[in-house]
């Protein structure tokens, strides 16, 4: 019998996002990305463009994060220094984009001002050429209105602002929308609660080509896997058509893989688990190595070996597979 | 793809004579297609009829099993493309490879390497399923003491990795009653390696290069009477592989193309052990039913069998724990009482930072049909009175000699309730289970 191969028909593709804007279009960027554009399953060349390779942007904080020492030992020196902290991540460590989370700003730590934000991301802005990623501190009033200013001292930056929830998504949206930059919409791991929030941005008007999608993943052994098939749902939505499934997804990474114990616990406590940091490097890799295969295209991510694991994995993967 | 009530009618000898059971020959056609009932009761299906209706209603991917008694692994037999749709059945068998060129002591400690790679988290146990023996040396005889040599050192099924028929006819001499997956029939010896494979009733991989060459081989193997097999594709490339994985599963599930019904096998190729297992991950990802590693590191593969496990769970199925009065350390009558719901994710995000508090401490699991605080308090499954009845009927009073218990954040408002129903001091505790320790700490230090 001749082997026919099987290729499925596709009715649309996954939606194009571009971040970051250059001189010549309003920004300062030295590089921007084009984001999603899959016309078929993630790297199945051999039924369909594959125009976009996904990213990786690395996360910097404006306060000395909470991460184990394996991590933050890649950082010394540069973990009070949001800039140099950034550069690290671009030229040292290969990050295609900065993820800037204003974690500083939450009221019950250091509560820092709307002024003190901006500034962080103006410092992030000028240390590197790669477009930024930003979000708050994830305490609702608070971020609207850091995020708020944020998205008004950087207008035509492109930048990508996070987040908006069904509950509070208006103020974040309307500030994309003046000073032209991208949303996150977060959905609580719900593929009905994520297409309607995304109805509800776009019915603000903020363009379909603006917003990413957000699903709330689950780091690996931690609920990863309805992430997985949630992405998955969206991927084939997007492709028999359905717009508002459409947008590309970007997956919280480094926070929901460093924060599972098998990622930080120590080998003298577990010694059925083995080496500490390879299992933790592993558990954020693997995390992103998996979503990846879900349709993920923008990963923020905190080690840098799993930062380089996962670009290798993607550049072995954008390899042509045509038959 | 079973076949529908109808299309099964259609062959049966419509008699109606109810010898079978059901009253109708429709309505056993009925249960045929429902799986419950067998075609053999029927005493008057003609033979041809029970040939079409037997390969009609074979699984799309056969089922393939290796190893004897505890170990035996069981690979294919799978229905789906996508995990949302039903489940994934078999999980992905992870192997190591084990050169036959290591001298007799560095045999028997990877050997032992590889029987230690058993692991515990989240309640579970994760193993892992192949010791691939690789016939790098060339020779028979050293072959064959080195397949001697793991199996005495490993319970775990062995994969003999030879193209010299003679080399295996060897080495099955001395692994045959562990029923070894045999690798690998190609072109050049598949009629001596499908003969071994036949007469000791081991699987068999059969091996060739790209989807055309190894369908065409499949179906010369299969002509021989072997059915038992695994597909290699021979693809080296990591984009590749993921091609021929998911054009194998398409072709075998959708198009029910018989040479590709069967399991499949690929090899890493990454030398970095991490850039391993993160390739690794892609191909458990996309169908792989083996994958055979270079590492043994414990910290590498924990990983690796972590996803198996996520990807092959069962989506309509929450994985849950037992409702019970869970000790974490050395409890005593002092000790802190958590209160979760029986969601094996929530418990065990619990329980790891109730562990990290170092604080002897207990933990009840409210049985809540496996699902998370929030969704189980949105579905009313998790009611004040139901928690009181709970904590009573474990005896809580007698365990302690406190009166409080510490609630989910999430759901503070049950704490008036709560505190009515069972007498108890209701504590609102964090809202994630990551904001455990803290709390402890300002709570009990």
């Amino acid at each position: 019998m001749a082997v026919n191969i099987v290729k499925e028909k596709t009715l649309s593709q996954v939606g194009l996002v571009k971040l970051g804007a250059t001189k010549e279009e309003g920004g300062t960027r030295a590089v921007t990305y084009t984001i999603g554009g899959d016309a078929a399953l993630p790297f199945h060349h051999f039924e369909g463009k594959i125009a976009n390779r996904p990213i990786v942007a690395m996360e910097v904080q404006d306060i000395e994060p909470n991460w184990p020492g394996t991590v933050k030992k890649h950082f010394e020196g540069v973990l009070d220094k949001p800039g140099e902290w950034a550069k690290k991540c671009v030229d040292e460590y290969g990050a295609d984009a900065i993820y800037v989370r204003l974690e500083g700003a939450h009221p019950d730590g250091a509560d820092k001002s709307p002024e003190d934000c901006v500034a962080v991301v103006k410092e992030v802005l000028g240390a590197v050429g790669v477009p930024l990623i930003v979000t708050g501190c994830e305490i609702e009033e608070k971020d609207n209105e850091v995020l708020v200013a944020v998205a008004e001292a950087c207008t035509g930056e492109n930048l990508l602002i996070g987040f908006a929830e069904q509950e509070n998504y208006k103020s974040l949206t309307a500030a994309c929308m003046v000073h032209k930059h991208n949303i996150i919409a977060r959905s609580p791991l719900d593929i009905n609660i994520c297409k309607q929030l995304n109805i509800l941005i776009t019915e603000m008007n903020l363009a379909h080509d603006r917003i990413i999608i957000d699903p709330s993943i689950g780091g690996l052994g931690y609920g990863i896997e309805y992430a997985y098939s949630i992405m998955e749902r969206a991927r084939l939505g997007a492709l028999q058509g359905d717009k508002m499934l459409s947008m590309p997804i970007l997956c919280t990474v480094g926070k929901e893989a460093w924060r599972a114990k098998e990622a930080s616990a120590s080998e003298e406590e577990y010694p059925a688990w083995g080496e500490e940091e390879e299992r933790g490097i592993l558990w954020e890799s693997s995390t992103a190595s998996a979503l990846l295969q879900a349709g993920g295209s923008i990963f923020l991510m905190r080690h840098p070996k799993a930062v380089s694991l996962i670009k290798n994995n993607i550049e072995q993967l954008m390899k042509d597979n045509s038959y | 793809m079973g076949l529908t009530g109808l299309e099964i009618y259609k062959q049966l000898p419509k008699k109606n004579c109810g010898e079978c059971g059901p009253p109708t020959c429709l309505a056993f056609a009925m249960a045929l297609a429902n799986g419950k009932a067998q075609l053999s009761t029927c005493p008057y299906v003609s033979d041809e009829a029970k040939a079409n209706l037997e390969s009609a209603s074979a699984p799309p991917i056969a089922l393939v099993k290796a190893g004897d008694g505890d170990n035996q692994v069981e690979m294919g037999d799978e229905t789906e493309l996508f995990r949302h749709d039903k489940k994934f059945y078999h999980e992905t068998s992870v192997g190591f490879k084990v050169s036959d060129s290591l001298n007799e002591e560095e045999l028997e400690a990877k050997a032992k390497e590889i029987e230690d790679l058993v692991f515990e988290r989240v309640g579970l146990q994760y193993k892992v399923q192949f010791v691939a023996v690789v016939n790098d040396s060339q020779d028979a005889e050293t072959f064959k003491k080195a397949v001697a040599k793991v199996a005495a050192n490993t319970s775990v099924t062995p994969m003999l990795v030879s193209e010299d028929p003679a080399a295996l006819e060897g080495a099955l001499d001395v692994a045959a009653d562990k029923k070894p997956l045999i690798y690998a029939a190609t072109a050049d010896n598949y009629e001596k390696m499908t003969e071994l494979a036949k007469g000791k009733g081991c699987p068999l991989v059969v091996k060739a290069e790209g989807l055309e060459a190894l369908a065409e081989l499949v179906e010369k193997v299969v002509a021989l009477g072997h059915k038992q097999l695994v597909l290699d594709s021979g693809q080296t490339e990591a984009s590749k592989i993921v091609g021929d994985l998911v054009q194998m599963r398409r072709q075998a599930i959708k198009k029910k193309f018989r040479p590709f019904g069967y399991p499949s096998i690929v090899f890493t190729t990454e030398e970095d052990p991490l850039a391993e297992i993160t390739q690794a991950i892609t191909y458990v990802s996309k169908y792989a039913s083996i994958i055979i590693l270079n590492t043994t590191k414990k910290a590498h593969v924990l990983p690796l069998l972590a996803w198996r496990q996520n990807l092959y769970t069962d989506p309509q199925v929450p994985i849950q724990v037992e409702q019970k009065l869970h000790e974490v350390g050395e409890v005593n009558e002092d000790s802190p009482v958590y209160l979760t719901t029986n969601f094996s994710l929530t418990y065990y995000s619990v329980q790891g930072e109730v562990e990290s508090t170092k604080i002897p401490s207990y933990i009840l699991s409210v049985d809540t049909d496996g699902t998370s605080v929030l969704t189980a308090y949105a579905a009313g499954k998790y009611e004040a009175e139901k928690i009181a009845e709970v904590m009573k009927k474990v005896g809580l009073d007698d365990k302690v000699k406190h009166r409080n218990m510490i609630i989910p954040g999430y759901v503070a408002v049950l704490k008036g309730k709560l505190e009515e129903a069972s007498g108890w001091n209701v504590i609102v505790g964090p809202r994630e289970a990551s904001g455990i320790v803290a709390f402890a700490k300002s709570q009990f230090s």
